[in-house]
């Protein structure tokens, strides 16, 4: 069965979520991700929007976080500063799935504006949303974007998350209470943090997939893991599942996925 | 206390704006995703309000519809996008060019934006969150302080409150007295309307009885200024067990949104040419109740 790089993405995202996690989801991406191992592997799996749906079922993707599906297969629906106050900010949510339009070697993540002048923006991007405190607060993050030169750079124009802040020790020394961003998925393969430097190295390349290919698109100098993978394909039934999902949202409805960075 | 109501007018929609919305006020119109006031927001547009602080969380299309008409000065907010789709446009434009407009922007997260209303609304002039540290956000916006917990000594953020001159909410029912219903959803309406001075709150539809609904917040009629019937008037957003969200709007909006000129026909179409200051959803609606005796003490 053929596949596509995007769907290789969101399958590999699909599986870093484990079965009864509590998982704090972005639209776009994430969402996709986190409701497609709720389909498979992960059917415990309790998805939280940040509108207040804790324990959302939503048997077609929904287009925002808000969609009237999230509220009517919810365990429970809380007011917004509730979802943030008493249950994202206090570390009861194992997992924050964020996307970004800008990412460094760190892991920071840039939604806000590109160029070097906050006033005077060369794209004005649509902010933070929730991000900086699932960022800070989520116990773990996975970072989902498809990969290029343009997003993945060595400093960001503008920490809108903190990811590593400037390296080891940055979490802490800031008071962040979550261990910050494990992996970042991208339509290539996956980085996850060195142990010492805080960097983000090359992990797992998919199959058919290069290292000089992911190197070719990443503006930083990439390390690859000593012990790099080559991750499995898509499962017809993955494929099948992810498939059916994304035939539920409305056409061209993902117009500038690179947009839709923290909702 | 100026703009606390006995109870609340039940008015038109047109009525409410005109005595609530004035040049030059703060006006914060809530609903995340669900239920937001896009009825009071063309009404807003067609009244031609100028120099407004537009305060919202996620000024999503109908934002985008009030900037791009002129009507703001300045947006506080924290997260500007076209929800699943893509950018805004009239916004980035105003950001990026200047058009129609210089817009000012004082940005925040979500989660400070929540805590600022939840402050205004409990009367206090800040609120506290772990938030903003280590972000380039804490450095380029008003608001945000560090402050050390008097009893741990812990760095925490402080948020400086917001007190909008005017809230703007849709909700799904209203009783004849001005008690105000609504479900699914809440968002952070409840704190919009209670750290407001003045409120408005369009609705669905006026009814006799509000019978309970699971997790339904009820405003009551003394703390809301003005209610008016909007049927349909959060579209192309939804009120759940009334409407659903439209979600192939929030699509085609990226095409009419990119482009000034089809930008301004749509408006002229759909806001400026819908009428006499009556929403257009609201013509087809209920016949609107008589407006009950002001009471005294009224701003």
């Amino acid at each position: 069965m053929t596949y596509t790089a995007d769907e290789m993405m969101t399958v590999t995202a699909a599986r870093a979520l484990r079965d009864g996690m509590t998982c704090l989801v972005g639209i776009g991406l994430p969402s996709e991700a986190a409701n497609l191992a709720r389909a498979t592997h992960a059917p415990n799996l309790v998805l939280i929007y940040e509108s207040g749906a804790i324990g959302a079922k939503p048997g077609v993707l929904p287009l925002s976080i808000g969609d009237g599906i999230l509220a009517e297969t919810a365990d429970s629906v809380v007011s917004v500063p509730e979802i943030f106050n008493y249950w994202l900010q206090p570390g009861r949510i194992d997992v924050g799935f964020l996307g970004a339009a800008q990412l460094d070697k760190f892991g920071n993540i840039n939604t806000t504006v590109i160029g070097s002048d906050y006033a005077d923006p060369r794209v004005r991007l649509p902010g933070a949303g929730g991000a900086p405190e699932i960022a800070a607060a989520c116990r773990e993050v996975t970072v989902v974007l498809r990969q290029s030169l343009r997003a993945f750079v060595t400093r960001v124009d503008f920490v809108t998350s903190v990811g590593f802040g400037d390296g080891p020790g940055s979490r802490q020394r800031l008071g962040l209470t979550g261990t910050g961003p494990r992996r970042i998925i991208t339509d290539l393969g996956v980085l996850e943090p060195d142990q010492d430097t805080s960097e983000f190295v090359l992990t797992g390349i998919y199959p058919g997939t290069s290292v000089a290919d992911v190197r070719d698109r990443t503006g930083w100098d990439l390390q690859v893991a000593a012990d790099l993978s080559v991750l499995p394909p898509p499962s017809e039934s993955e494929l099948a599942a992810l498939r059916g999902l994304l035939a539920t949202m409305p056409a061209n409805s993902r117009i500038a996925p690179a947009e839709g960075a923290a909702r | 206390m100026e703009g606390w109501y006995r109870v609340a007018e039940i008015v038109s929609l047109a009525e409410a704006i005109a005595a609530a919305v004035h040049d030059g006020d703060t006006v914060a119109m809530e609903g995340f995703t669900h239920l937001i006031p896009h009825a009071a927001g063309h009404e807003v547009i067609r009244q031609r309000r100028r120099d407004l602080t537009l305060i919202r969380m996620t000024p999503d299309i109908i934002y985008d519809q009030l900037i791009g008409a002129g009507c703001a000065r300045k947006l506080v907010f924290s997260w500007a996008g076209n929800p699943g789709v893509g950018s805004l446009h009239r916004f980035r434009d105003a950001v990026e060019r200047g058009w129609p407009a210089p817009l000012e922007l004082e940005e925040h997260s979500h989660a400070g934006m929540a805590n600022r209303y939840a402050a205004g609304a409990s009367g206090l002039p800040f609120a506290i969150l772990r938030g903003y540290r280590g972000t380039s956000l804490a450095s380029q916006t008003a608001g945000v302080a560090e402050v050390t917990c008097p009893f741990t000594g812990e760095r925490l953020t402080a948020v400086s409150a917001l007190r909008p001159d005017v809230a703007v909410i849709h909700a799904q029912r209203a009783d004849r007295r001005g008690h105000v219903q609504y479900w699914g959803i809440t968002g952070v309406q409840k704190e919009v309307v209670l750290a407001a001075t003045r409120s408005i709150v369009t609705v669905e539809e006026i009814v006799d009885e509000l019978d309970p609904r699971p997790g339904a917040v009820v405003l009551p009629s003394w703390a809301v200024s003005y209610v008016a019937a909007a049927p349909r008037g959060a579209h192309p957003s939804y009120a759940l067990g009334y409407s659903a969200r439209d979600n192939d709007f929030y699509v085609a909006w990226d095409a009419i949104s990119r482009d000034r000129t089809a930008f301004a026909a749509w408006l002229d179409e759909h806001v400026y040419g819908a009428g006499n200051g009556v929403a257009p959803a609201a013509e087809s609606g209920p016949p609107r109740t008589a407006p009950l005796p002001r009471t005294p003490g009224e701003a």
